[in-house]
């Protein structure tokens, strides 16, 4: 359902959109079945004149039934709901595939740094590649990323990627991502961060393999060699 | 027992309770009436109303025109439109929705509905309303110090709120802080009032079931922000020194942590938005019971939903923190928790539509504000599963999807709550019957606009537009969403220009509208049994009503009136209903 708005560019960005498709099925039912009956019992038990209202106290048996069958319902519902919920956050945030890069991500106002291997293929090398505001990848394969803050709290957000996680100064969190789509596309900081918050704008750049090994060789520190 | 217990209190009560009438100034400043101070609550709470609306349109104005000068205001920079969404979230939620929906109904209403001449603690009260009216004046001023007023969003989440060298807000940031705590002080001394005066001040013969939902509500509104509000008051404290005396209770520099804010902020901040739904679903109720003239379908279902919604409340807080750096595994917990609250809630909406089968509904304005707070708080509700949900939530967090989602619980609560209230109860409350017409014409001016605001939000945020941006024009991907800002701006301009009709009617009404008969829409409950307006003291000392019948024996079949008082005698025929 999303994808007609923004693409899925990465490999989970499908299961949470079935995940918000799933939802908007079930609580989509629930709206239209009580929008529907709202609307009809007000028509239908208009003030004309002559009418008169009925005396329910809502504790009978047979009109109890009208609560208490879809409150069970709404419990089913719930049910299904929390399923597939947990599905999903354990596929984006529990598991975490083994890696075939590492990046650092580090927010502080008002940018976004980044620190990825470069020609060795290694973190935290004498080689990194430093940059601010957009990080270079490839195409499938499976990225984590060590996201820290220098300052106050950030959100590294893609929303291609359907990506999403607090940089929290004191902390570093682990999780990844596997683009599936190259192109070039956002990286919102989505958390009030001061007056910059607005202009803490990034690009992921998604590359092809050859394109991606011909930027690492290409911005690799020479003195590191 | 318990009617003859809950009598002598209340000869007691009313016994101890002999302060004067206060005229002139005097009545305005230190009056310990619940009438005089419901309307100070009920005028404050409406122009802080207009404030908030107004800065919603000049942030808007900003977001759909971005760089231009706003009418009535100026440039928007930066800093200045970070300043004006924390004081527009603050002042909406803790200004306008807390005064009105509680404060105001819960001191004009209660002791009239429970057949009270005044609340328990007449002076805690006043001193609650000063206090109330000191953090008005600290958050406005607040906007207008040196480096201007605090940019951090209404949830103030340090390390930006705790050091002027990240917010460079330092007066403002520390001022903000002490608007709100003030804020809480009011609540809780009003807060004891409601929840002591419904236990000990009824009317005789007048059981737990038979008390209208509305004090119910008020009520346990109130515990819930007692019970809720004390962790915060902690953490703002800490963020109070850590502002200003320079330690570090959130400074992970020196062992602290940003992230307990959010713990101690949310577990208040969920109860919150229950502490100001109850009371508006409790408004909503006596309005469709006496314009469905109908029981209320399952008036024990309605305040066990409630509860157990009050009770839940407590245990979803973490669902605003999925993503925020908490342990994976909690948030799994937190889902469960955040859906099954979906269970009593759902239960009543279900309860309030099936009220309206088998009644005789008439759609007079009161009505249609009523009926529109379940239709439009529907989408709010249902919209909340997707962000309970975890794994959606990662994707929709802070997007304008939230934005949209809880504009359209708070929106029916605050807004159309109290028009639905302000409406029922403007003949009590003055004497004079508003104008039908007018009335209608602004709802439908409110209503409408109001959806073509929130829907457009709703598809910006799952197009991926993340909240608290003064303009979208950097951010390549969401550049082509302009239209949409458009239109939802313009609808908020409509919708803030259909208000003037309101307060047309509303001075017009107050000038030379018709003279409103005691019980003007044939209501049961007992505040439709005193003059309108009510005099000091409410009822003659002589003629303090009894209650012999629940609040919403409407067409009950042994009679031929369609209502039925709760204070006329079984035995006696029903007083000749009055003209209209």
């Amino acid at each position: 359902m999303l994808h007609g708005l923004i693409p899925e560019a990465s490999s989970f960005a499908g299961n949470i959109d079935w995940l918000i498709f799933l939802v908007l099925v079930l609580v989509g039912f629930w709206f239209i079945v009580a929008e529907g009956v709202f609307f009809w019992l007000i028509f239908r038990f208009r003030s004309r004149p002559g009418h008169k209202g009925q005396y329910l106290t809502g504790h009978e048996k047979h009109v109890e039934r009208w609560i208490k069958i879809p409150h069970a319902l709404v419990l089913i519902c719930d049910v299904i709901i929390i399923i597939g919920a947990v599905h999903v956050w354990y596929i984006v945030k529990m598991h975490l595939p083994p890696a075939d890069y590492t990046v650092r991500v580090t927010g502080q106002q008002w940018d976004w740094v980044f620190q990825q291997p470069g020609a060795d293929g290694k973190l935290d090398t004498k080689d990194d590649i430093y940059t601010t505001d957009s990080l270079h990848v490839e195409v499938n394969k499976t990225y984590h990323f060590l996201l820290e803050s220098r300052d106050v709290i950030h959100d590294f957000s893609v929303p291609v990627f359907r990506l999403k996680q607090d940089a929290v100064p004191g902390r570093t969190i682990t999780g990844w991502f596997r683009p599936t789509e190259t192109g070039t596309f956002d990286i919102q900081c989505a958390k009030l961060c001061g007056i910059g918050h607005g202009v803490m704008v990034g690009s992921m750049v998604v590359e092809t393999p050859a394109q991606h090994a011909a930027w690492v060789a290409k911005n690799t520190p020479t003195s590191a060699q | 027992m318990a009617q003859a217990s809950a009598a002598t209190v209340h000869a007691h009560e009313h016994g101890s309770h002999e302060h004067k009438e206060l005229h002139g100034v005097l009545k305005y400043l230190w009056s310990t009436d619940h009438k005089v101070i419901a309307m100070q609550y009920l005028f404050t709470g409406m122009f802080m109303a207009m404030v908030g609306g107004f800065l919603a349109y000049v942030f808007r104005m900003q977001l759909a025109f971005p760089g231009k000068s706003v009418p009535l205001f100026g440039y928007v920079s930066p800093g200045r439109y970070n300043a004006l969404i924390t004081a527009h979230g603050s002042i909406m939620i803790f200004w306008v929705a807390m005064p009105v929906l509680i404060a105001a109904f819960g001191n004009f209403l209660i002791p009239l509905m429970i057949g009270a001449d005044d609340m328990v603690f007449p002076r805690l009260n006043r001193l609650s309303y000063q206090v109330f009216l000191l953090s008005v004046i600290v958050i406005l001023s607040s906007l207008f110090v040196k480096g201007g007023g605090f940019g951090g969003a209404w949830t103030a989440y340090p390390p930006l709120s705790a050091n002027a060298k990240y917010n460079l807000t330092p007066l403002g940031s520390s001022m903000w802080l002490m608007a709100v705590a003030l804020e809480f002080v009011a609540f809780l001394l009003g807060g004891i009032n409601f929840i002591t005066t419904l236990m000990n001040a009824r009317a005789p013969g007048m059981k737990a079931y038979d008390i209208p939902m509305l004090p119910w509500m008020v009520v346990l509104a109130s515990i819930m922000f007692m019970l809720s509000v004390g962790p915060l008051i902690a953490g703002a404290i800490m963020l109070f020194f850590d502002q200003n005396l320079g330690t570090g209770f959130y400074d992970p520099a020196r062992g602290g942590d940003p992230i307990l804010w959010q713990h101690l902020f949310w577990f208040f901040g969920h109860p919150e938005v229950y502490v100001v739904l109850l009371p508006a679903v409790g408004i909503v109720l006596e309005v469709i019971a006496t314009f469905a003239r109908k029981k209320l379908f399952g008036y024990k279902t309605l305040l066990y939903t409630a509860a157990a919604t009050a009770v839940l409340s407590f245990f979803v807080w973490a669902h605003h923190q999925f993503i925020a750096g908490i342990d994976p595994r909690m948030a799994n917990i937190f889902t469960v928790t955040t859906l099954i609250i979906s269970i009593p809630i759902a239960e009543m909406c279900f309860v309030i539509i099936a009220t309206l089968y088998g009644g005789n509904i008439r759609l007079s304005t009161p009505m249609l504000w009523a009926l529109a707070f379940m239709g439009e708080f529907l989408i709010g509700g249902v919209t909340g599963i997707f962000l309970g949900a975890s794994g959606a939530d990662i994707y929709l967090h802070e997007t304008y999807f939230v934005l949209a989602h809880f504009h359209y619980t708070f929106f029916p609560i605050a807004i159309i709550g109290t028009f639905a209230g302000f409406t029922y109860w403007f003949p009590k409350m003055f004497g004079k019957m508003l104008n039908d017409t007018l009335g209608k014409i602004h709802f439908w001016g409110t209503i409408i606009p109001f959806n073509f605001i929130f829907i457009p939000l709703f598809i910006l945020g799952l197009e991926g537009q993340q909240r608290r941006i003064y303009d979208f024009q950097n951010f390549p991907e969401l550049q082509h969403l302009q239209p949409i800002r458009i239109l939802a701006t313009i609808s908020l301009v409509v919708m803030l220009l259909f208000q003037f009709v309101f307060f047309f009617n509303v001075i017009r009404t107050w000038i030379k509208g018709p003279k409103a008969p005691k019980n003007p829409w044939h209501s049961n409950t007992l505040e439709w049994t005193v003059e309108s307006p009510p005099p000091h003291g409410n009822w003659p000392p002589d003629q303090m009503p009894k209650v012999y019948r629940g609040p919403y024996e409407y067409n009950h079949p042994d009679r031929e009136d369609d209502y039925w008082p709760q204070n006329i005698p079984p035995e006696r025929e029903p007083t000749p209903s009055p003209a209209r």
